[in-house]
């Protein structure tokens, strides 16, 4: 086991130390400047900026600067709004996206749940049918088209929720629910197939031969097995939110990671993306990671073997 | 007493020929491993619809090559700008050239002194283009995009996977590993590194989405070459000489195509939605070139006012995505009956 751990950090921090490397080279490759109106400068003025912003030394030595201040926390100064340390700008704003993502995550996989299971144990009915509708639709319907439809027809029409911005739990209420959709259509895809596998066991026949309700028999047995799979769902489901973070919370101004990096990304500030890149990357190693670990110890069958296959 | 049985010979009947032959004969005509897919499939009513639905789409978006240039798309009418869909006798509100202004239907058409005989069957958009124009355009766009990106995905997926899985050993640890690595970063922000560096335009995001996304396709074609390898007739071939590659191109793909086109289906609408989610938050394809995600992004502006803008270009979106996601599960469950449930 610790072996397994030791080598599954060590690939984490490679992964990290190449996606940093990648970063850094690319941003180099860029085209563009970062300062907006570059032609209306004086070189001295453009000369004073580079070395404010240690431009002007050899790319090399910058990649080493980065690098060293990166295990620091130090990101680098943010490019554009006035100067602000790009560990500031991301440790301000991850509050936000950390709780729509959360709450994006526990709503999509419970009401997912509910919505599996309940088209398990009425298979080959028209609740079925209907839910596996709902699933497929729910797939397909691209989060941005339906935020833009809840925040109008809901938030605008009917005015039941704040139409945008970020204050108590009543704004992140239609956020939630786009980011959430996804990872809700597929948990109830998952549970539903899970489900359904389960009931056909041997043991659900034990259970109800037992004379165990219903309920009894779904809560108790069912619902339990088919659960655990659902574990592995976890790390796709970040990067699901992650990706939608990113327009969701443009759609309803939410001051969060996503928005600023469609920001930083428009505005060609380098040490923001690469810092909010790091980020991403950094939390999805660390997810998988955590997952095959939990896996591994709620699924006994499952067993962290060092080879990593 | 043994009692004798008279029988004489005129109480036998000789069976015809045919019919004696008959009785060995099985019943079903035998399918080839294809054929039994299309009658699999044909039974899934959804996947079915689902195909035809995507075959139509395909034919009108690129059909329409020959009505609809791209000099004459970006080229604008500010007279008929904003323009609500109008489909002669057809007297639905909505249809009909009226739009909702503050809670009035308006004949946006005779208020803005549009001639009799000028209609748009799904509107204008703020430059006075034809809407049902500029979405078949923009469809065709993203079915390029997701197409071509898909095509590349297959190829460098089937490529590496069957090259890892053959090889084993050091060579598939490490080929392991650099997937491992790739898949372990977000894809969105692979493409939108690749998509700052690059030119922002439709190869780039091709390039970007091939990129970040054939890591999956490689992983199923190892996993499963790993099995084939072991097979008698693979061994078959290769004691009787025939090359690596040859092997893999006879037998081994074969073998692993309703993997490779399972996986495709699933790869194109996520394909779609890149596209779409790039062109949405301004940094895939934009004006003037036109696609599914820019009419998106173009319609969400005026939402509140003139909402057909973008409810049209969502429902074409839409409808493709499921269309895709049917056909996806129906040919899953064609291939693989196993797994049907």
């Amino acid at each position: 086991m610790r072996k397994y751990l030791l080598k599954r950090v060590f690939y984490m921090l490679l992964t990290l130390f190449l996606v940093a490397t990648i970063t850094f080279f690319l941003m180099k490759l860029m085209p563009g400047t970062p300062y907006s109106n570059q032609e209306k400068m004086t070189p001295q003025q453009i000369k004073i900026m580079n070395e404010q912003y240690g431009l002007n030394k050899p790319v090399w030595l910058q990649y080493l600067i980065y690098l060293g201040g990166m295990l620091h926390g130090d990101l680098g100064t943010s490019f554009q709004y006035s100067n602000q340390p790009v560990s500031y700008l991301i440790s301000s704003r991850i509050g936000a996206s950390a709780q729509l993502g959360l709450q994006a995550m526990i709503f999509g996989v419970l009401v997912g749940i509910i919505i599996g299971s309940f088209a398990a144990i009425n298979r080959n009915t028209w609740i079925d049918t209907l839910c596996t509708i709902l699933s497929i639709i729910g797939k397909s319907v691209p989060n941005f088209v339906l935020a833009v439809l809840l925040q109008f027809y809901i938030a605008l029409k009917l005015g039941w929720f704040p139409i945008a911005d970020w204050g108590g739990f009543s704004y992140t209420v239609l956020p939630t629910i786009a980011l959430g959709v996804g990872p809700l259509a597929e948990t109830a895809r998952f549970i539903r197939t899970g489900m359904v596998d389960v009931l056909n066991s041997d043991y659900i026949e034990l259970a109800r031969a037992k004379g165990l309700t219903k309920f009894g028999i779904v809560y108790h047995h069912a619902l339990r097995n088919s659960l655990i799979p659902l574990v592995t769902l976890i790390g796709p489901y970040t990067v699901a939110l992650m990706t939608g973070s990113m327009v969701i919370e443009n759609i309803f101004s939410i001051p969060g990671i996503g928005e600023q990096f469609v920001k930083s990304i428009t505005t060609n500030d380098y040490p923001t993306i690469m810092g909010v890149t790091m980020l991403f990357s950094a939390g999805l190693v660390v997810v998988i990671l955590l997952t095959d670990i939990v896996y591994g110890i709620i699924d006994p069958r499952i067993r962290l073997s060092g080879n990593g296959d | 007493m043994e009692e004798k049985i008279k029988l004489s010979p005129d109480s036998f009947e000789a069976l015809p020929k045919a019919e004696e032959l008959d009785n060995e004969k099985i019943a079903a005509p035998s399918l080839t491993f294809v054929q039994d897919a299309w009658r699999r499939l044909k039974m899934n009513k959804g996947a079915f619809v689902s195909l035809w639905i995507i075959v139509l789409m395909i034919v009108v978006a690129f059909g329409s090559s020959f009505f609809i240039d791209h000099a004459s798309l970006v080229k604008s009418a500010p007279n008929y700008a904003n323009l609500p869909a109008k489909i002669p006798g057809v007297p639905i509100n909505g249809l009909n050239g009226k739009l909702k202004v503050s809670g009035q239907w308006v004949d946006e058409y005779k208020q803005n002194n549009i001639p009799s005989g000028k209609y748009f069957v799904l509107g204008t958009d703020y430059l006075g283009r034809s809407l049902a124009e500029r979405i078949i355009y923009g469809t065709k766009v993203s079915l390029i995009v997701a197409l071509v990106a898909t095509f590349f995905d297959l190829t460098i997926g089937v490529a590496y996977g069957i090259i890892s899985g053959w090889k084993g050993g050091r060579v598939d640890n490490v080929m392991q590993r650099i997937i491992e690595i790739i898949s372990s970063v977000p894809s969105l922000v692979i493409v939108v590194l690749m998509l700052l560096v690059l030119k922002p335009g439709m190869t780039s995001i091709i390039a970007a989405i091939a990129i970040s996304s054939w890591t999956t396709m490689a992983r199923m074609i190892r996993a499963e070459t790993l099995q084939l390898k072991s097979q008698e007739y693979v061994l078959a071939a290769r004691s009787l000489g025939e090359s690596a590659p040859k092997i893999a191109w006879k037998h081994l793909v074969p073998n692993l195509s309703s993997i490779i086109i399972i996986q495709t289906m699933y790869t194109i609408p996520t394909a779609i939605f890149f596209e779409a989610f790039l062109s949405f938050i301004g940094i895939g394809i934009s004006a003037p070139e036109t696609s599914l995600g820019v009419l998106l992004n173009d319609g969400q502006k005026n939402f509140q006012f003139l909402p057909y803008q973008m409810w049209y270009p969502a429902i074409v979106l839409c409808v493709l995505m499921i269309a895709f996601n049917l056909l996806g599960d129906g040919l899953r469950d064609a291939f693989d009956p196993k797994t049907r449930r």
